[in-house]
């Protein structure tokens, strides 16, 4: 990883009030900034000392609860030797000019690690300088614990509270050292949320909790047809209800965004809204989609997949010759369907539109995404446009979208007053961005060894992309689609990834881990089913298949290649940590699998009964590699939770498409797993390998459906092969 | 109306017909209270109506008035946490924390109920109360906790 340039990117001056602020210039430092050409930006992050020891990080990321506040925080108070229990961390705004401010794909600390730890190294020095010039010593005799500048010799401390308001008049010091990891005080060690006391006194403040002087509420009747239009509204009934102020049409905003086009009830407090808009009478156009069902993208994509794919997105010697040949072709079918985020908060904003600026309070996991497309949708500069992040209940990929924030600064504007746009379930759940469906066929042919000798492997689903762009990326729309597919790890010496585009109206998404939630369970069922066949136990034959590189990485992260060391690393950990191939409890079975998702490696094992047809989860063991884990507690709880959410998928969550739009309404028809189905047991387990970290927010997802299918094949000989599994719960 | 909560009486002006849940957050301006559903699915919005759990956006808010309504803001007992408040933070249950609120009312409610809650106890009383982020686990751990913690004298 190249060296940060601390003069360039760190600004050090006295704060308001004493003490002193740091700036660091995030968007001039990150790997992924640097190398992509971001122009110098203004500093995007602040770390101030203020004169009572209180030490406050502005968070540049948002926070959905994957401890972002928590384990970036760390990273600078690690290095700055700060009293943990004096740290704040503050909420961030947006303004154009910091740069790539996006939370997304696992990343946030992997784009932090190094300019957040140098800052807070380098603050550090500065602090021990001021001191060791106070007491006229040499800095070298100085050490930092817990906030404090100690001089060892001469028995004395000062607190960096006190130092603070000198330090800011040092010079920056170049050429810092970071710590090792064996001197890791405050990272490696478990650490409670940052949030847990505000969260568990009610007391956070989510997107939906915003409240600005002034404010109305709004409830927006969107078409419930994609791509459908409004024809023609009658809004007296609604303006009869008490409490109603205004009716207003919200045309739609069209591709990468996708506002909805529908009519918007704004009232003096949100029940009110939700009423006025009951009152409605709206005349639709239902548009081009109105006919399409997920039967009808079932029956084209199973169709597909019968045939050489539109797109070859892979090949390796010469699959379709060697099945050809093949005496006995071994074929699977995976079907899954479109899912939902569904974030416990739905979807909302407050947008304040006056003079000719609007200010907004969004949930937002991408405030540079929202900041453009709302100065878009109202004709702005972007510098009048100013977003500011909330707490978030939940992200998962949806809150990317800029949707909901371009809808609430759009109602702003046409009513002239600051106005919270407030979802309903039915709303987010019917006006989602979903994780496409998908049909998966793969052939394959073992060699005399029961080693796979080809492998063929047809993917069909409504493209992501589709709903952001209007021509492919470079390499078709297939490479996005097929991520867990194409580049599945194991050596196959004839394989291939082909991939066709089904149509679809249906807006789709960003949903945690993405393409890899339906691409691993084909892959990661498949190769069960090989080891079944070849009579081989399903450990030891991925670990001989996992030994390089099979297709062309993507030159995205040089720094972070995939490593089979890595991938054996945690397969074997997480069937060690299970007792793989140790006598069960009568009844019991175990199902493995394992795969790389987001730079990072996750292995997971399934002990599961089925007794009356009725599946029990006992234990899920999962190990996990991204290298050095800052905040274990947090890490532990996005390994947990991706495995809720995989399980949440793989057992219960479908969207069903009926006439253009989604026939699911609420958390009744939309059902979730809830704790009564959760397993006894989840324990996790981390390979830290030696390198620089990645994430833990993605990975722990896409190996669960296959895990666990695997594990009911073991249970009952019965291969599942469509999502959500048909299988009941006890 | 007058609607009693968390010790304090707040004079609202509401229909008979708004669910207690937008009368909490809208009007007397308490939003730790969340909302998720609006049809008692997924238990965001429990309060304790006379200490029992109801969810609060499927309840007229006349139905609560001249009742005593406890908030999650009301939990703690004079700035000492109820014991599932404390067994929450010490296992670090939250994630988002979105839902977290109705977890804890409604499991403060199992623990008022069974004081040595089972397994099977627990996910009875907490099923109606959904997760995204997946913390149910430790949900379940965070309740036996709590239970300990009241058995050993706290609140």
């Amino acid at each position: 990883m190249s060296a940060v340039n601390r003069r360039d990117f760190l600004k050090v001056t006295a704060a308001v009030g004493g003490g002193l602020l740091v700036t660091i210039n995030l968007a001039a430092c990150r790997d992924r900034g640097a190398a992509g050409g971001a122009k110098a930006a203004d500093p995007s992050v602040f770390v101030r000392i203020n004169p009572d020891n209180t030490i406050v990080v502005t968070i540049p990321k948002s926070e959905m609860g994957q401890g972002v506040r928590t384990s970036l925080a760390m990273l600078v108070a690690e290095e700055l030797d700060a009293d943990w229990n004096q740290v704040r961390a503050e909420l961030a705004y947006y303004d154009p000019k910091f740069g790539d401010m996006g939370t997304g794909g696992s990343s946030s600390v992997r784009q932090n690690w190094m300019p957040l730890r140098t800052a807070g190294a380098t603050l550090r020095a500065m602090l021990v300088a001021t001191a060791a010039r106070e007491w006229g010593v040499d800095p070298a005799e100085c050490t930092t614990d817990n906030s404090f500048v100690h001089h060892a010799k001469g028995d004395r401390k000062l607190h960096y509270g006190g130092l603070a308001a000198k330090a800011a008049s040092q010079p920056i010091p170049a050429g810092v050292k970071l710590k090792a990891k064996s001197e890791w005080k405050l990272m490696g060690k478990d650490r409670i949320g940052i949030d847990v006391g505000p969260i568990t006194h009610g007391t956070a403040q989510y997107g939906l909790d915003v409240k600005v002087p002034g404010m109305l509420y709004a409830s927006i009747e969107r078409t419930l047809v994609f791509g459908g239009t409004v024809t023609s509204f009658d809004k007296a009934a609604a303006l009869a209800v008490p409490g109603v102020k205004d009716v207003v049409e919200i045309k739609g905003v069209g591709i990468g965004v996708t506002v909805h086009p529908g009519v918007a009830v704004v009232a003096t407090n949100t029940w009110a809204a939700m009423q006025g808009r009951k009152a409605l009478t709206i005349q639709w156009d239902a548009g081009p989609h109105a006919a399409e069902s997920s039967e009808s993208y079932l029956a084209t994509m199973r169709a597909a997949v019968e045939k050489k794919g539109d797109e070859t997105v892979n090949t390796k010697g010469d699959p379709d010759g060697v099945l050809a040949k093949s005496a006995k072709v071994i074929s699977g079918v995976f079907e899954t369907p479109f899912l939902s985020h569904a974030t416990m908060e739905p979807m909302n904003c407050t947008a304040s539109f006056k003079d000719g600026q609007v200010e907004l309070w969004s949930p937002t996991q991408y405030p540079d995404m929202a900041t453009a497309e709302v100065a878009k949708a109202l004709g702005l500069k972007p510098e009048k446009v100013r977003v500011n992040l909330t707490m978030m209940g939940g992200g998962f990929g949806r809150r990317i979208n800029p949707d909901f924030s371009v809808e609430a600064a759009l109602v702003s504007k046409a009513i002239g007053q600051p106005v919270k746009v407030v979802w309903t379930r039915e709303d987010d759940l019917r006006h989602d961005f979903y994780r496409p469906c998908s049909v998966h066929r793969i052939d394959a042919s073992l060699g005399a060894d029961g080693m796979p000798e080809a492998w063929r492997h047809r993917v069909s689903t409504p493209s992501i992309d589709v709903s952001y762009q209007e021509k492919p990326p470079e390499g078709g729309w297939g490479p996005n689609e097929t991520d867990g597919s194409a580049n599945m790890s194991y050596r196959i010496p004839n394989r291939s990834c082909e991939y066709t585009l089904q149509a679809s109206g249906v807006p789709r998404g960003w949903w945690r881990a993405v393409s890899t939630t339906h691409g691993m369970f084909a892959v990661e069922s498949m190769i069960d089913d090989l080891a079944a066949a070849a009579g081989k136990d399903p450990v030891e034959y991925r670990l001989a298949m996992i030994d390089g590189v099979w297709w062309k990485q993507p030159p995205d992260f040089p720094e972070y290649p995939f490593r089979a060391d890595r991938l054996k690393g945690v397969l074997q950990l997480a069937a060690d940590k299970a007792g793989w191939g140790k006598p069960l409890p009568k009844g019991h079975a175990m199902g493995i699998s394992c795969g790389y998702d987001h730079l990072s490696y996750a292995a997971e094992v399934f002990e599961v009964s089925v007794v009356n047809d009725r599946l029990r989860i006992h234990r899920v063991v999962v190990a996990a590699d991204a290298g050095p884990v800052v905040n274990p507690n947090g890490a532990r709880a996005m390994l947990e939770g991706g495995i809720i959410m995989g399980l949440s998928a793989a057992l219960k969550e479908r969207v069903t498409i009926k006439g253009g739009g989604v026939a699911q309404k609420n958390f009744d028809s939309y059902s979730l797993l809830r704790i009564n189905a959760a397993p006894v047991v989840i324990e996790s387990h981390f390979v830290e390998t030696d390198t620089a970290p990645t994430g833990f927010g993605e990975p722990a997802v896409p190996p669960v459906a296959a895990g666990l299918a695997n594990a009911i094949f073991r249970a009952t000989g019965k291969r599942l092969r469509t999502l959500p599994l048909d299988i009941k719960l006890a | 109306m007058k609607l009693l909560v968390n010790g304090t009486a707040h004079e609202i002006d509401a229909p008979a017909d708004m669910p207690l849940l937008w009368a909490i957050r809208d009007l007397v301006g308490l939003t730790g209270t969340k909302f998720g559903c609006g049809i008692s699915m997924c238990g965001a919005c429990t309060v304790h109506l006379d200490g029992a759990p109801v969810r609060s956006c499927s309840l007229p808010v006349s139905v609560a008035q001249g009742k005593s309504i406890t908030t999650i803001e009301g939990l703690a007992n004079g700035g000492v946490d109820h014991a599932v408040q404390q067994a929450w933070q010490q296992l670090n249950v939250p994630q988002c924390g979105y839902c977290q609120a109705g977890q804890l009312m409604s499991a403060a409610a199992l623990l008022a109920k069974h004081p040595h809650p089972t397994d099977a106890d627990i996910d009875t009383a907490m099923a109606g109360n959904l997760c995204r982020c997946g913390t149910y686990v430790r949900i379940r751990q965070a309740v036996k906790l709590a239970a300990e913690m009241v058995a050993g004298g706290a609140k």
